[in-house]
């Protein structure tokens, strides 16, 4: 029971912070129609910002320059890419965005060598217990930062200007343009909240029990898209419960990995997958969604 | 004042409307009839700038208000003009609070007291929207969603309020409705381009009428006097030409501006 707790809350941790990348997905795919993968390397990119700047700025300074940076290159991604291709097939810009990806990553990847670069987090390595059930602090932590992130998100969503133009944008482009909401600024406000969620999942993703920023974070990012699609691509919510859905599920799978021998080793790393392929086999727009992405 | 001044606009090569030229004097309520694939609603996309979204562009001509060109600026700017353009089909966001949709439609300003005022006569000319403003827009009937789509766009307090077929898909009796509130909305000081296939309303309601035929002006002139010719008669009033003829005829050459390519 106790191996339970731990890994279901293991599980929530990971999964609040895969909510935080899905939910970039969602707004991005909302706001300008575009499925886009480069939330793994803008993530690689914060936590390598984060780390480098950690030694002259201290932890705190150098959090706010990561969250700073990553939010500035997604907005250049919009403005000088994505923008500008505005009407090209769905399926053209998502190949666009697979191509930024690669770019942006190889470069991080070239410039982390194969150091493991480390971030000091103040309240380091330490762990939490209740009982015998068990977190490290820095899962804790991204629970409730990443709790009340996903909060005010859904406040400002529902009830903000910014939200009422996102919503109005996403359901109908040409109208929401007529009543003078501008499309372009509703788009580059969405990849920047998108790129700056990314930096804070990437904050903790490189803490405790990670060990620090190497490319492997990047792949670990790559588990909040089968989170945003089986939530629904067009769905915050479905975000969310996408999330917590893969962490879990992936936590469980790696922690009850002896008992699921039978399924071959390294059954937590495909779990993900495996999950949104069962749902979009049940439900083809995901959980939450209405869009479905054959709509191309 | 907006004037549009041999107006031609083309979608990929293809011309819909050529060489349009007209006048919206401040204060009145204009007009454009025509059937289906006449280029209304290019014409209107011409002036709201919304026809890059539609791979359209203008090819020559201007649209101009109050001597300022509008042709190249991006719709927000044009909101924020005073010129607001209602949509064909209402496209209300359905998914949006009745509320949340006037939200949207005062979005091109920052102006809370005159969002605030605009609001009150929104719900004084639509006393339902108030009733109904946490519901979603979706779930509202035709004629309110109409009703809707009105008050949203008069959430920016325009000069000029541009109508596409305003009455498409709905009753005799909400089109009636449609009309007033038309008429209401110009006596209260704003302007009104109407574009519609249902000439018995917009020549009801009308100062000023203009037909158009396969992007063309073929008719213009007083709304009246218009109701009253031939062709208004024969083609979008749904008599018969005898019975047209039988009508007291109007000197097309001294009244109306016969218009030839
Ligand atoms: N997005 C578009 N792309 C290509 N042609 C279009 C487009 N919209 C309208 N047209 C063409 O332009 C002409 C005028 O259309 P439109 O302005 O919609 O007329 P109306 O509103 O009077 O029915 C029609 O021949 C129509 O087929
Ligand atoms: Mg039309």
């Amino acid at each position: 029971m106790t191996q339970f707790l731990s890994l279901l809350l293991n599980g929530v941790s990971l999964g609040a912070i895969y909510a935080l990348i899905a939910l970039g997905f969602v707004i991005i795919f909302k706001a300008s129609e575009v499925v886009s993968f480069t939330q793994g390397s803008l993530l690689l990119l914060g936590a390598y910002t984060i780390a480098r700047l950690s030694h002259p700025l201290g932890f705190w300074l150098a959090a706010l320059a990561g969250i700073v940076v990553t939010a500035l290159a997604a907005l250049l991604v919009e403005r000088l890419i994505i923008n500008r291709l505005r009407g090209a097939p769905v399926i053209s810009l998502a190949i666009v965005t697979i191509g930024v990806d690669i770019i942006l990553l190889t470069e991080l990847i070239r410039r982390i060598g194969s150091d493991i670069l480390n971030v000091p987090h103040p309240w380091g390595g330490r762990s939490f217990r209740i009982g015998d059930v068990g977190i490290s602090q820095n899962r804790l932590i991204a629970i409730l930062v990443a709790g009340v992130l996903i909060a005010i998100f859904f406040a400002a969503f529902k009830y903000s200007s910014w939200g009422v133009a996102m919503r109005a944008s996403a359901e109908d482009g040409e109208t929401a343009a007529l009543m003078g909401i501008r499309l372009g600024r509703v788009s580059a406000l969405a990849w920047v909240v998108a790129g700056a969620l990314a930096a804070v999942a990437a904050l903790f993703l490189v803490g405790a029990p990670t060990p620090g920023v190497s490319p492997s974070v990047y792949s670990v990012s790559l588990r909040a898209f089968p989170a945003a699609i089986l939530g629904g691509l067009d769905s915050t919510g479905g975000a969310l419960v996408g999330g917590l859905l893969i962490g879990i599920t992936e936590s469980l799978a790696a922690g009850y990995q002896d008992q699921l021998l039978f399924l071959g080793r390294g059954f937590g790393d495909v779990v993900p997958y495996v999950v949104m392929i069962i749902v979009l086999l049940v439900r083809p727009s995901g959980l939450f969604g209405t869009k479905e992405l054959t709509r191309v | 004042m907006l004037s549009i001044d041999s107006l031609h606009v083309s979608y990929g090569g293809v011309q819909a409307v050529r060489g349009i030229s007209m006048e919206i004097p401040d204060g009145k309520v204009v007009a454009v009839l025509g059937s289906n694939g006449a280029g209304k609603t290019t014409l209107l996309r011409a002036i709201s700038g919304t026809l890059k979204l539609h791979r359209g562009r203008v090819e020559s001509g201007s649209v101009s208000f109050d001597g300022a060109e509008l042709t190249g600026r991006d719709p927000a700017e044009t909101v924020r003009m005073g010129l607001v353009q209602v949509p064909e089909g209402r496209r209300i966001f359905g998914r949006l609070t009745v509320e949340e949709n006037l939200r949207a439609g005062g979005m091109g300003s920052k102006d809370k007291t005159a969002k605030a005022k605009a609001q009150q006569r929104v719900f004084e000319l639509f006393p339902v929207l108030q009733e109904r403003s946490a519901q979603r827009g979706g779930l509202l009937s035709g004629g309110e969603q109409q009703m809707l789509a009105i008050g949203r766009a008069l959430m920016a307090s325009p000069k000029l309020l541009l109508l596409d077929e305003p009455s498409l898909g709905l009753a005799p009796r909400i089109i009636g409705q449609i009309g007033e509130v038309i008429a209401e909305i110009n006596r209260q000081g704003t302007s009104v381009l109407l574009v519609e296939q249902n000439a018995t309303m917009a020549l009801g309601v009308a100062d000023l009428a203009y037909v158009l035929d396969v992007g063309e002006v073929s008719l213009s002139g007083d709304a009246r006097e218009l109701a009253r010719t031939d062709e208004v008669q024969r083609l979008y009033l749904g008599h018969d030409s005898e019975e047209a003829h039988a009508a007291p005829r109007v000197a097309s050459g001294r009244t109306l501006t016969r218009w030839t390519s």
